[in-house]
Formats: structure tokens, C-alpha cells, sequence
């Protein structure tokens, strides 16, 4: 038995094969505008995570065609038969979320909901999944919400970190007031529509410096949901971190405390300091976790995170975060593992409140 | 704990402050609408000359955009890292619970003057420390 049997994985990434894979799951018309346009041969990959990049997908874990956790079968093989969690999270990284138009983006979102239903959703039982919205409209990723609230399997809703407004902004509330209706966290996923360039400073050259600065980008999505109020205005919204590198959070946090304390009067609803609020109402994903260097400082890091509510087990499959059957960071605190394997995103997802161990959800 | 008389009361109208010295310490005294209050002069987040910091009021708001003026005229920011402190019992606004102004209690109290011929009664202000 592994240490994860039994655990939540709060964050695996179904990959959608082709535009092509999901002609079955669209509506006709929509059907018929790839198909007049030629989409149907584009991969959409976001340039987040290119599929030629190595971080991508293991080497291991890639097929044929070069790309990894196409189907379920692969899955099954490479992650739920292994680790065996009790449940796993799909998340799925498209670019279906930030189509210039917005009608097109929430055709696309709704063909990836429908190909999760019949592909992973109705043929595993250990499978759920977040809402895919269209991430620049809150109306219409409201109404994608709203159409598939009622299927239990679809425990959260997927933004990314960083799209053409900061995640505070009031343009996104619609959207904040649904999946508080509905008790689904906001996922926020790492990433970009690279509207802006990742780094605030400009376009970088590399992979290496955009990837680097998504942790800054979370930074800027949380200061944003913290200064416009949205903890406020909304007390019963949940947000998770999904592949933020977690240890970038405590400094961060120091930063915002300090300088509220000279400038609250300039945000006056926010009555406590910032830290409090994130440990109450903010979660983070495990992997990938920016590990310190040695043991005793990992345990600071832990200590300065100061909660441990926070952090969800998650593998990240299939990004090449760990080799193996290394999912969990070296140097966690055993009396941790339980909380995050377990407890923890069972707190946080009201979907997966009921759920035990072997994947039973009891009364 | 000795009294010392540190202002007539009609030197700092209501809004107003003065800076005192007494036994070697710098004092701010306020005036809130006829009431007074003693701060101590260094701020306890770093020691700053809190009391040469602007007064000001409590911004209020239970959700963004539901906007309230509270307390106007109450409030005293450190001018270093603008802290805010309540100038009627010394607490910090952001750490209520942790950090507070210093604050010395206040009568006003009628003194008179020797003199020979003439008596002359004013309200003087009074600091006990």
C-alpha cells in the first residue's frame, strides 16, 4: 500500500488529443464552425504548456503521438492504478478557455465538459473534474456553471492566474456568485491567456522566465481577490491554488500585511490582515512544491505558511514534477500527510465532503 | 503620580493639539470636541513623533463600495507608516488586539492664580503621570 492510496488528488490534467476529439461533444453549429474554419486540425495547446515541453508530460507517460493522459486507459494505467487515490481531480489546460471570441470560447469549453462526461467522468467512478469556462466572460462561464452544477462529478470551476483583468476585478463577480450558489471553489490554475506578458516587466525570451514568474502571476490574482474585496462580498467562496510552487506564499503574504497596515483606509471592508483571510479561505495544491533546500528549511516554510489546512495532495499528472513513485515532496512532516492526503480537500470541496478512503461516499 | 498643568484650556480648541514636555517626556494633548486625551509622542510600531501625525477619520465599509465616514476627526496616522491609532484610547487600528499608543489620563481642572490683588480663574489642562 502506498502512502496515497485512499488520497484526493486535487489536480491531474486530462489532455485533449485534437480539436478533432471533441467534434462529437460539440453543439451543431459550433460542430460545423471548426469544420468551415479548419480548427478541427488545430491542437489548441496553451503556450503555457506546450506539449513538446519537457514539464509537459513524463517521459514516460507519453504515447505515441507524443502526447500524454489522452485517455482513460492511460490514466488508469499511469496514475489511478498506481497511486490509487480515492478520487481524482481533472483539470484540463486548453485553449478553449481564452478564444478571442467569447462565444466560440464557450462552445469549445462545453465540447471539453461534455468529452470529460463521456470519456473519464462516466467511466471511472474515482473521476471528477472542474467546470472548464470561458475565462474572459463571467456571464458565460456562469452559465456553463449553471448548466452543470447538478452533476456532483464537477467539484470546482477552472480559471488561470493570470487573464486580461486581474481575478479581482468586479467584471468577474457573476461568475464568484455562482460558484458560491453552488459551493464549487475557484480553482485558479497556473497559467496565462498572455494577454499581458507573464512577467509584469515585459515578453521574456525564454520558457524558463515565463514559467518562473507564474508564481508571481498568483501573487497578482490574490492581492486582487483580497484588495477588491471578493472575500467579503462573497464568504462562503473557496479558492484553490492549483500549481503555484507554494512556497512563494509567505513572503507574499508579509508583503500585503505590512503595507495594509499603512493603506487600509483605502480598502476599509478588508477588517483583518490579509494571512488570516488566505488560511481561512485559500487551499493550495501540492505539486509542484518549490522545495528549500534541506529539510530544516522546509519545515520553516511550512511553519511560516502557518496553517495546515492549506495544502491539498495533488500529483500534477501528467507534468513531469516528480519521477517514479516520488509523488510526495521529500521531507513532509508525516503527521502532515494525513491532512494533506486527505482531510484537507475533503474540507475544501464540498462535493467530496462524503467521500472515505476506498472511494465510497458514505451518508 | 503627580499632576502637572500643561495648557489653559481655551490654547487648544476643539479639533486642535499641543505638543508638551513633562518630566522629560513629549506629550500630545487633543481636544475631541471639549474633550481632551494625552498620547505619548513616539509611536509603537518604531517610534515615530506619532502625535505630529495627521488627524484624521474611521473609512468604514462592510463590502467594496459600501463607503462610511466614522469618528470624524479621531483618528491620529503616524506619519511614518500611516498606523492609525484611536486618539481616545491609544489602540491601533490594524492590531487592535496587540498594539497601543501610549495614553495618559486628562482632567480639566478650574487652578488659581496667586496673585495679590486680582484672582483669576481658568480651566487649565491637567496630565497626571
Amino acid at each position: 500500500m502506498t502512502l496515497t492510496h485512499g488520497a484526493i488528488d486535487c489536480d491531474i490534467h486530462p489532455t485533449v488529443p485534437s480539436a478533432r476529439a471533441l467534434l462529437p461533444h460539440l453543439e451543431p453549429y459550433w460542430r460545423e464552425h471548426l469544420l468551415r474554419r479548419g480548427l478541427e486540425r488545430e491542437s489548441f495547446d496553451i503556450s503555457a504548456y506546450p506539449s513538446g515541453s519537457p514539464l509537459t508530460a513524463r517521459p514516460d507517460w507519453r504515447g505515441a503521438n507524443g502526447l500524454a493522459a489522452t485517455n482513460l486507459a492511460a490514466i488508469q494505467a499511469q496514475l489511478l492504478d498506481p497511486f490509487r487515490p480515492s478520487a481524482a481531480i481533472c483539470n484540463v489546460l486548453h485553449g478553449a478557455q481564452m478564444m478571442m471570441s467569447e462565444d466560440l470560447s464557450l462552445a469549445l469549453c462545453r465540447g471539453i465538459n461534455n468529452w470529460l462526461i463521456a470519456e473519464f467522468l462516466d467511466r471511472d467512478p474515482r473521476l471528477r473534474a472542474s467546470i472548464t469556462v470561458p475565462i474572459h466572460s463571467a456571464e458565460l462561464a456562469a452559465e456553463e456553471v449553471e448548466r452543470l452544477a447538478g452533476d456532483p462529478r464537477f467539484v470546482q470551476i477552472l480559471l488561470l492566474a493570470m487573464a486580461e483583468l486581474p481575478l479581482g476585478r468586479r467584471q468577474m463577480w457573476p461568475l464568484y456568485k455562482v460558484a458560491e450558489k453552488y459551493r464549487l471553489p475557484i480553482g485558479i490554475h497556473a497559467g496565462s491567456s498572455f494577454r499581458h506578458p507573464p512577467s509584469a516587466g515585459g515578453w521574456g525570451s525564454l520558457y524558463l522566465e515565463d514559467y518562473v514568474s507564474y508564481a508571481q502571476g498568483f501573487a497578482g490574482a490574490l492581492n486582487s481577490l483580497l484588495a477588491e474585496g471578493v472575500f467579503q462580498k462573497f464568504p462562503d467562496l473557496k479558492v484553490v491554488l492549483i500549481e503555484s510552487g507554494v512556497s512563494w506564499l509567505p513572503a507574499s503574504l508579509w508583503r500585503i500585511d505590512k503595507t495594509w497596515r499603512g493603506v487600509r483606509s483605502e480598502v476599509p471592508w478588508l477588517a483583518q490582515l490579509p494571512t488570516e483571510i488566505v488560511r481561512d479561505r485559500v487551499r493550495m495544491t501540492l505539486q509542484p512544491f518549490d522545495s528549500p533546500p534541506d529539510r530544516a528549511a522546509l519545515a520553516r516554510v511550512l511553519d511560516q505558511i502557518g496553517s495546515d489546512d492549506m495544502l491539498l495532495y495533488s500529483s500534477d499528472y501528467p507534468h513531469w514534477q516528480f519521477d517514479g513513485m516520488d509523488v510526495l515532496p521529500d521531507g513532509l512532516p508525516p503527521a502532515l500527510l494525513p491532512k494533506i492526503l486527505f482531510d484537507n480537500p475533503r474540507a475544501t470541496y464540498p462535493r467530496l465532503a462524503a467521500l472515505n478512503p476506498v472511494g465510497e461516499t458514505t451518508a | 503620580m503627580a499632576k502637572h498643568v500643561v495648557a489653559r484650556t481655551a490654547e487648544i480648541p476643539p479639533g486642535g493639539r499641543k505638543l508638551v514636555t513633562v518630566r522629560g517626556r513629549e506629550i500630545g494633548i487633543f481636544n475631541l470636541d471639549g474633550e481632551f486625551f494625552a498620547l505619548f509622542n513616539r509611536c509603537p510600531h518604531q517610534g515615530a513623533a506619532l502625535c505630529s501625525g495627521e488627524i484624521v477619520s474611521r473609512l468604514e465599509s462592510a463590502l467594496p463600495g459600501d463607503y462610511r465616514l466614522s469618528r470624524p476627526g479621531e483618528m491620529l496616522r503616524c506619519p511614518w507608516h500611516c498606523w492609525e491609532f484611536d486618539i481616545r484610547t491609544g489602540q491601533s487600528w490594524c492590531e487592535p488586539n496587540s498594539v497601543h499608543a501610549r495614553t495618559f489620563p486628562v482632567t480639566t481642572e478650574p487652578l488659581v492664580a496667586e496673585t495679590v490683588d486680582v484672582t483669576i480663574a481658568e480651566r487649565y489642562v491637567v496630565v497626571t503621570l
